[in-house]
């Protein structure tokens, strides 16, 4: 199959849970296309299956059936070592919960994915610094998590996200724990991310060029508002999807 | 990740539950510390036994005698009949039988490994301070007894040189010198005790048509002869003979008619010398051995005992031996004990011995034994001390499988960022192995405390039964080596179903853990 051009090519995936005598259909044969530098927004209500999918393509978690190809690159012939090589290079997470570990400062948080990618001692500083910058951080970096707001924390995420300068970036619910006004605040740096010279670049520095967006939400209007293209999932299965 | 990263990492995760990681690295410092202790007791018992039984000199020495004829009946002096069946087994076809002669001492003095050779010397004395007399047994103990654990403790000192006339008495005989002369026994030091014995002297050559002469201790070479009223004092087998010296000796009897004829190539005269009371051994007896001089109350040197040419056992087996008294003249031992660098070179000189066509025997196999028994004790007490290191490890996993459960979404976290199965699994590893170190070292710390303590109260007990302290406890750097090793070794052991556990978890799962 040809996969040129694609961040994410789902073919036919499954993911399915079984539950005592009950099996929970996820993502139910759900082929999916993402182009590279496309932001798409999953939407769906909660238990729609689009946190699933998302983890299928995050390679967090293997499909029951079908195939997942990001960047050309089969998943499931992937090894756990390649898969994590994958999840640390090739893609930045955001999750709804911040998933900061809290004995930590800012700069350690975004710091951590730099250790797991055995960046090089000396460049990590200004990696980090770079990233921080990004997200308006860099006076809060030796605070802990605990000492931030949640749009603070969010932004804290992103930035551990980008440090490795991936090409993809999937946020699950990324405005969840937000009030209305901060969650738009990080869907402008999303955004920013996703388009450089757009309102929302905070440093136009080794800001990630065209980056590929998945962004998970059940509010269609934020969706409408930030998406290049609306897929909706209703019971592991796409319903719909909307070009705009 | 790199090493260095998971280390960093490791450490902070132990200081953030910082109590429990010391209580559990304490558990280990405990279980090292038990294992510690019981080693170190068990290497110094060990230690203690062979510096021990090495300072007897027992096992490092051979005893050395000819080989005996088939004709000649077993079970000879020196007590080492039996030994002999096997040394003879293993002579080879060989049917002559090589003297113990001069010149075979030379040889094996010769020997690599081979410290010193001397005979043996052990008669029977009458012991007289005074007045008071009383029959005792006497024998000659060369200068590397000295080191022997008897005069350890002993009243007065060693000998102050090879040749000097003086004696060291065992307590039984002082305490019974002191008692008939109405004295306390160390009183008895530096009193002057004369030893009256039969000695053996040699006729002159011309007299017995070239009969060979025969110092103290030596055998063979004797021919009937009639008796002569002016016997020669015998030379020495090294050359020297008895003159006019401080080793001098005089017959008991200015009357050479009392000399005994024994109808050999020598004559026994009662003689009497003079000794000063020098040492009082007051426990052990450092003439203890297969040698036989065994048991001796009085010890004088032995290069004087050789010069004084006491009438001893060999000389009455030496009338009766036919082999003996056909044989060519020189000089010739009746046994010989030679004294090894170390119990390590007894079984090549052994061997070389054999070879040259002499019996052998040496506590050897004794030394092999007791070192299996004391491995055999080593791995008692180290299973023993290993019971509390089995129950600090059940600490560790224990507090591994807490940390995964808090930390459940921190590894879920870390696999989302890219952490892989193995990077889980060595973090977790490395917070055991860094347990399991830091819990060594503070248990060596703690094992060598308890060691001294336990030396303190030995030394303190034995001081008040009157006994001279005991180091019965040593920690060698192998053990401190091997006993941080080994907690290491466990604490890993002990971290591989939590670091698997850990390793296995679902990201997904983790992330989703509140």
């Amino acid at each position: 199959m040809d996969t040129n051009g694609a961040a994410f090519n789902a073919i036919e995936v499954s993911r399915h849970y079984r539950m005592g005598e009950a099996v929970v259909r996820a993502v139910d044969n759900l082929s999916l296309e993402i182009k590279c530098g496309e932001y798409v927004a999953l939407l769906g209500a909660s238990g729609s299956g689009k946190s699933t999918l998302l983890n299928l393509l995050a390679g967090l978690d293997r499909p029951t059936s079908g195939a997942i190809f990001a960047n050309g690159r089969d998943l499931s012939t992937m090894s756990g070592e390649e898969l994590a090589r994958h999840r640390n290079q090739t893609i930045g997470i955001v999750f709804q919960a911040f998933h900061l570990l809290p004995k930590m400062t800012l700069e350690e948080n975004v710091e951590l994915p730099l250790r797991l990618g055995e960046t090089p001692r000396a460049e990590r500083p200004a990696r980090v610094r770079e990233a921080l910058d990004r997200v308006l951080l860099t006076a809060r970096r030796t605070h802990h998590p605990s000492q931030l707001s949640g749009g603070e924390q969010q932004r804290a995420a992103i930035a551990r996200a980008l440090v490795n300068r991936p090409s993809i970036l999937l946020a699950d619910e990324p405005t969840g724990n937000l009030d209305t006004r901060t969650g738009e605040e990080i869907l402008q740096l999303i955004e920013g991310l996703h388009h450089p010279s757009g309102a929302g670049a905070a440093d136009a520095a080794g800001a990630t060029e065209g980056m590929t967006v998945v962004l998970v939400t059940h509010e269609q209007a934020l969706a409408e508002r930030f998406a290049d293209r609306i897929v909706t999932i209703s019971d592991g299965r796409i319903e719909r999807e909307e070009r705009r | 990740m790199k090493a260095r990263d998971l280390a960093e990492l490791a450490s902070r995760n132990l200081r953030e539950a910082v109590l429990r990681n010391t209580l559990t690295t304490l558990g280990i410092a405990v279980g090292v510390a038990s294992l510690v202790a019981m080693l170190s007791l068990g290497v110094g018992l060990q230690a203690f036994a062979s510096r021990r039984l090495e300072r007897t000199g027992l096992f490092d020495s051979i005893y050395v005698r000819p080989r005996q004829s088939d004709a000649r009946p077993r079970g000879g002096a020196g007590g080492f009949g039996r030994q002999q069946n096997t040394d003879e087994n293993a002579a080879g076809a060989s049917t002559e039988i090589r003297p113990l002669d001069e010149a075979a001492r030379k040889e094996i003095e010769g020997l690599p490994g081979v410290i010193e050779v001397y005979s043996e010397v052990h008669f029977t004395a009458e012991a007289s301070l005074g007045d008071h007399g009383q029959l005792t047994t006497v024998a000659g103990l060369p200068a590397s007894a000295s080191s022997n654990d008897a005069f350890e403790d002993m009243e007065g000192h060693f000998f102050s040189s090879p040749d000097a006339s003086e004696v060291i008495l065992r307590e039984e005989l002082a305490e019974s010198l002191a008692d008939a002369a109405n004295i306390q026994p160390a009183a008895l030091i530096g009193k002057t005790l004369a030893l009256r014995f039969p000695q053996r002297q040699q006729r002159p050559a011309q007299i017995t048509g070239g009969a060979p002469q025969h110092p103290a201790g030596f055998t063979g070479g004797a021919q009937p002869a009639p008796p002569v009223s002016a016997p020669t004092l015998p030379a020495h087998g090294e050359g020297s003979t008895l003159n006019n010296s401080s080793n001098s000796s005089k017959p008991n009897s200015p009357n050479a008619a009392s000399s005994i004829d024994m109808g050999m190539g020598f004559s026994i005269v009662p003689t009497e010398k003079d000794f000063t009371v020098v040492g009082i051994v007051v426990s052990g007896d450092p003439g203890v051995g297969p040698g036989g001089f065994g048991g001796s109350n009085a010890y004088i040197p032995l290069k004087v005992a050789e010069q004084l040419a006491p009438v001893q056992g060999s000389d009455l087996r030496e009338v009766m031996d036919e082999a003996s008294a056909s044989g060519a003249g020189g000089v010739r031992y009746a046994t010989l004990t030679l004294r090894t660098d170390g119990p390590a070179s007894v079984a090549f000189v052994e061997a070389t011995i054999k070879q040259m066509g002499f019996s052998t025997f040496s506590l050897l196999d004794v030394t092999r034994n007791l070192a299996r028994l004391f491995y055999v004790l080593d791995i008692l007490l180290g299973i023993f001390g290993s019971l509390a290191l089995a129950v600090a490890s059940l600490g560790i996993i224990n507090t591994l499988v807490m940390a995964i459960l808090e930390r459940r979404r921190e590894i879920g976290v870390l696999k989302a960022l890219g952490a892989s199965n193995r990077d889980v699994r060595r973090l977790f590893f490395i917070e055991a192995a860094a347990m399991g170190f830091v819990g060594g070292v503070f248990g060596v710390g703690l094992g060598w405390a308890i060691g001294r303590a336990i030396n303190f109260v030995t030394a303190f007990f034995f001081r008040r039964q009157g006994l001279p302290p005991l180091d019965i406890w040593s920690v060698p750097l192998w053990l401190v080596f091997w006993a941080i090793v080994f907690a290491v070794l466990v604490s890993l052991a002990a971290g591989i179903v939590p670091a698997s556990r850990a390793a296995r978890l679902d990201p997904v799962d983790a992330l989703r853990y509140e």
